[in-house]
């Protein structure tokens, strides 16, 4: 009995859960290139407009697609009965829903990384600009799946969650969309972005160390 | 052999379910080797009394106490299974996959898989994704999950459910072996249980 191997065993099913239901990664992720292509078409033939805001349009559609995905969290397994074994483990419920949260953010986050270098290209960004791009993909999209995780276990014993999680969560997602959005804007036009980058690294520590607990306390109180 | 020290009581135990009044001063010790049936019209509140048990709901009055401490302070969940009305398995998954998981969620028990699956007469159904399944087996399949892990205490909502009468025959001789083996068992059921070997001690919700 051993936590680790509790640990790395609901990350692995979670992994397989999704590769058999495949439709749960591409949603997330057909909507972010969707969205981003969408842009250029709205806004007509103007490339240096379209090169400004591209952080912004590629951060706002990561933080949406995130919200979209984030339902898939913890509805399977509290309509089957699944979560009520996980809480009933003897190991430590936060560290558990943590590797559910990591499982998800490989599912939903780490696909956006991948196609977000091509879509930046594609909206004019700088190429200098494209490593911080990545670099604060890397550290907020994480966040985006911690934080969530809280409005999703609060959320997920309610018939009609949908409204209230984005109210509860979004507020909470602000952050993040500053200093990123700020940080790969500044990256555009050469200036130094290790104050943005400190404070995303910062909130990414302190989401992967605090968001657990309120997601174990929440998700007892949702079973019940 | 567990040495026969478990014990399982509840003292004053009430529950209110929206200005409902389901049970009070429900007092109740089980030792080991005993089945506690919890009998009463639905919605008397015999599944809420088990999600009690199961530390899903506090009781709004009243204290569990496992081998006499208080359930928060022992090793309760580390000795206790439960199969409720939802089945805990993962229709995606196969059957060896969603053992696999219940095992790594708690240590290991009596039984490994495949003595489990043979046990439960699912031999062969190893790499069979549970949506195939019937109902009866998929029941099966989460009884399977009480033989694999380590536990003493049983808590099962409705264990009897769209199983057939081999099936709950079956179950009875898993339920009596278990507490010949000095486990203890809670259920419910509206089913009448045959297990003549067995001490049963019987609560009357309604």
């Amino acid at each position: 009995m051993s936590l680790s191997r509790a640990f790395f065993a609901v990350i692995r099913r979670d992994l397989v859960l999704a590769l058999r239901r495949r439709s749960e990664i591409a949603n997330p992720l057909l909507f972010f290139i969707l969205v981003i292509t969408l842009f250029p078409l709205g806004i007509g033939a103007q490339p240096h407009l379209l090169q400004a805001i591209a952080p912004g349009i590629i951060w706002v559609s990561a933080l949406l697609a995130a919200m979209l995905s984030l339902d898939s969290l913890f509805r399977s397994d509290f309509d089957d009965g699944s979560l009520e074994q996980l809480l009933l483990s003897p190991h430590p419920t936060s560290v558990l829903v943590l590797a559910k949260i990591i499982a998800h953010w490989l599912v939903t986050g780490l696909p956006l990384l991948i196609v977000a270098p091509l879509l930046a290209v594609f909206l004019g960004m700088p190429n200098h600009a494209l490593g911080i791009l990545l670099l604060t993909l890397l550290l907020g999209t994480p966040v985006l799946s911690l934080i969530g995780a809280i409005g999703v276990a609060l959320t997920v014993g309610l018939r009609r969650g949908g409204m209230i999680l984005s109210l509860l969560v979004l507020p909470l997602y602000v952050p993040v969309l500053i200093f990123a959005g700020n940080a790969v804007q500044m990256a555009g036009t050469g200036l130094p972005v290790d104050a943005q980058i400190n404070i995303l690294i910062a909130i990414l520590l302190m989401a992967l160390v605090l968001a657990p607990l309120p997601v174990a306390a929440a998700l007892k109180m949702s079973v019940n | 052999m567990r040495p026969s020290i478990h014990s399982l009581a509840g003292t004053d135990l009430s529950c209110i379910r929206d200005d409902r009044v389901l049970f009070e001063q429900l007092a109740f010790e089980l030792v080991a080797g005993q089945v506690l049936l919890l009998e009463g019209k639905n919605g008397s509140g015999k599944t809420s009394l088990l999600r009690i048990l199961c530390g899903f709901r506090e009781p709004d009055v009243g204290a569990l106490h496992w081998c006499g401490d208080a359930v928060k302070d022992s090793q309760f969940y580390a000795q206790m299974a439960y199969v409720g009305h939802l089945d805990g398995i993962k229709k995606e998954l196969t059957v060896l996959e969603n053992l696999k998981m219940s095992l790594a969620l708690s240590s290991a028990g009596q039984y490994s898989i495949d003595q489990a699956l043979s046990k439960v007469h699912l031999t062969g159904y190893d790499d069979i994704l549970v949506q195939t399944l019937s109902a009866g087996q998929k029941r099966r399949l989460s009884l399977a999950r009480l033989l694999i892990t380590e536990n003493v205490l049983w808590i099962l909502d409705e264990p009897f459910t769209s199983l057939d009468k081999q099936g709950i025959a079956l179950i009875e001789t898993l339920m009596a072996e278990h507490c010949a083996n000095g486990g203890m068992i809670v259920l419910t059921s509206h089913h009448d249980i045959d297990l003549p070997d067995v001490d049963v001690q019987r609560i009357n919700l309604s």
